[in-house]
């Protein structure tokens, strides 16, 4: 009954998810859905780390060397084949070769989540310093440039697939990427609620355990990162087709830093929370930045403070408990039974997790 | 005869576990036979959980060899082990404290059950342990001997060939400790099971052969009552709780 209730209400919201993405470039105007486009393919991100963090138990620094591999993926396979459709896929098989690649040495190294944060951290500042040095015409990949500090002006936007001239007009590209966030986020909930997702939890739950029963954490985590990396890329291909540019400064530690922050702001083990937190911090940041009161990197910094030590559960999971307190707070006064607390704590821990 | 009946189910030679200029297992030789119940006792320190671990390859043994089935698995991973059909109680409980009682019985039950299979076999082990009321608590809310019955019944629900149990009975009432010792009885009708327990009390209802671990050392492997009444045994371990 419960379960059948659930389920209804979340068809309904993600009914309701399409019909906003569908007509939001009738109510806005264009400023505000570029600003939305750019927002929804950061969301993209945060929900690659929202995963790998909050239910892997795995807290990479390096969310963006995934990031920025799938930016440059597709840049630079979009200007040599002047077409979006094998580039977006590119750009996110590269950085999923390059997380296998990275997390076979991490995970079957058996290397501590200490070390794990420092190695992401210090694999986006080397790509950050390589790709930054790479001014100059002999640092060419085919018919792409890839400009050094400069980066790559002017980078073909994606088209409808296989039809290289047809262009996305600004509303086709904020449904692509309004469709992409919803997609990820589907994706990702449904891979929580079968054996694979329960497993990835499992494991961040209890290691050894984990192992003493048979599963292997190494593959587990290896494969869990690797999925994470894959959607980081895309959402460097969708970031990459909000701006028609691509620099090395999509590496940058700040932006590292940032998601990091949208995810403490909006809620850890959860996948809504993520994309709150995003919007908001994103939103703000840019509400400062069309003004010059304030500096945007102390008004995140304060945020951060605020929420560690006043909300340290994050936006969503505060909401939720709220919302739990408030629907299951008349019934246990009515029953006066003991099992009320436990089980709706258990209810609100099982939300969480799925 | 087949080979089976020949090979013991476990067998461990000159297995030796040393931490610096610490040696934990000296020179250990243990076998347990299919369908054994052994117990294991000693005092803290000598040895018993360093043994286990090396059995289940949360270490690797500084020397020495472990045989499950004729198959060596020292120096083999932890899956690689269970996988093979050992599972183990560990002294401290190892539950998956932030996921419900049932998702912890089910993680254990998937590995061999088919999907039809794993709701009634998550139900039954939910039953045997008596958490069927508790199925959908998160394990953190659940008291510590509810705790190391979640674990227990992790264990049966992998249905492993050899069963260590580390201290089952810690934290338990008198009556959960008599549950628990029927539920050994019971398993040991199909599978072999090595019990750790400082409860004599608990080892009288069980035990069949008892090995006694002193400073890293097998001291004495006997019967129940002989080494109850064994000198050294008493000296090095029971003291004055059996002379009194």
């Amino acid at each position: 009954m419960a379960v059948r209730f659930s389920l209804v209400a979340q068809a309904v919201v993600v009914v309701l998810a399409i019909v906003a993405i569908a007509v939001i470039p009738s109510v806005l105007e264009l400023f505000a859905m570029m600003q939305l486009t750019l927002f929804a393919a950061m969301a993209v991100l945060a929900l690659s780390l929202a995963f790998i963090w909050g239910f892997g138990g795995i807290l990479s620094f390096g969310q963006t060397a995934f990031f920025g591999l799938g930016g440059y993926a597709y840049a630079i396979s979009a200007v040599n084949f002047q077409d979006s459709t094998p580039s977006i896929l590119l750009a996110i098989i590269i950085p999923a070769l390059f997380a296998a690649i990275l997390g076979y040495f991490i995970f079957f190294g058996r290397i501590s989540d200490v070390y794990l944060g420092v190695i992401t951290l210090t694999v986006t500042l080397i790509l950050f310093n390589c790709v930054n040095s790479t001014s100059g015409d002999e640092y060419r990949i085919g018919k792409a440039l890839l400009g050094g500090f400069n980066g790559m002006p002017a980078v073909p936007t994606f088209n409808v697939p296989f039809y290289p001239d047809q262009a996305l007009s600004p509303e086709q590209s904020w449904w692509v990427t309004g469709g992409v966030l919803l997609g990820v986020f589907l994706l990702l909930r449904l891979l929580l609620s079968l054996p694979a997702g329960r497993i990835v939890v499992a494991v961040r739950e209890n290691e050894v355990r984990a192992s003493l029963l048979g599963y292997d954490p190494r593959k587990v985590k290896l494969l869990a990162f690797i999925l994470s990396g894959a959607i980081a890329g895309l959402a460097g291909a969708l970031y990459v087709n909000w701006g028609a540019f691509v620099g090395p400064t999509i590496f940058s530690l700040s932006l590292s830093a940032e998601i990091i922050i949208w995810i403490t702001v909006g809620g850890l083990g959860t996948l809504l929370g993520p994309i709150v937190g995003c919007v908001l911090i994103e939103y703000i940041v840019a509400y400062i930045g069309s003004q010059q009161a304030l500096n945007s990197n102390l008004v995140l910094g304060a945020v951060l403070i605020v929420f560690v030590l006043l909300l340290p559960k994050g936006l969503v999971p505060t909401a939720r408990d709220l919302v739990m307190r408030l629907v299951h707070a008349p019934k246990a006064k009515k029953q006066l039974v003991d099992e009320q607390v436990p089980s709706s704590a258990a209810a609100s821990h099982m939300a969480g997790a799925e | 005869m087949t080979m089976a009946d020949l090979v013991p189910l476990l067998k461990a030679e000159h297995l030796t576990m040393r931490f610096g200029g610490v040696v934990a297992n000296d020179d250990i030789t243990f076998t347990l036979e299919e369908m054994e119940l052994r117990c294991l006792i000693g005092p803290n320190g000598a040895g018993k959980s360093t043994f286990f671990k090396t059995l289940t390859g949360q270490l690797v043994p500084t020397s020495g060899a472990i045989a499950f089935r004729g198959q060596p698995i020292a120096g083999k991973l932890s899956h690689e082990i269970a996988r093979m059909g050992i599972g183990i109680k560990t002294q401290v409980p190892n539950v998956f404290n932030g996921l419900s009682v049932r998702e912890n019985i089910w993680l254990a039950v998937r590995r061999k059950a088919t999907p039809r299979a794993q709701g009634p076999a998550v139900d039954a082990v939910l039953e045997m342990t008596r958490l069927t009321d508790h199925a959908d608590r998160i394990v953190t809310t659940l008291s510590h001997g509810q705790r190391q019955w979640v674990e227990i019944g992790m264990v049966l629900a992998a249905e492993p060939e050899l069963i260590l149990l580390d201290e089952p009975a810690a934290g338990m009432t008198d009556e959960e400790t008599l549950h628990t010792a029927a539920i050994i009885r019971e398993i040991n009708k199909s599978r072999a099971i090595i019990v750790v327990e400082h409860d004599m009390e608990f080892i009288k209802q069980i035990a069949k052969k008892v090995t006694v671990f002193h400073q890293g050392r097998v001291l004495v492997e006997d019967t129940v009552d002989k080494v109850l009444a064994d000198q050294r045994v008493r000296d090095v371990y029971l003291g004055k709780k059996v002379a009194a």
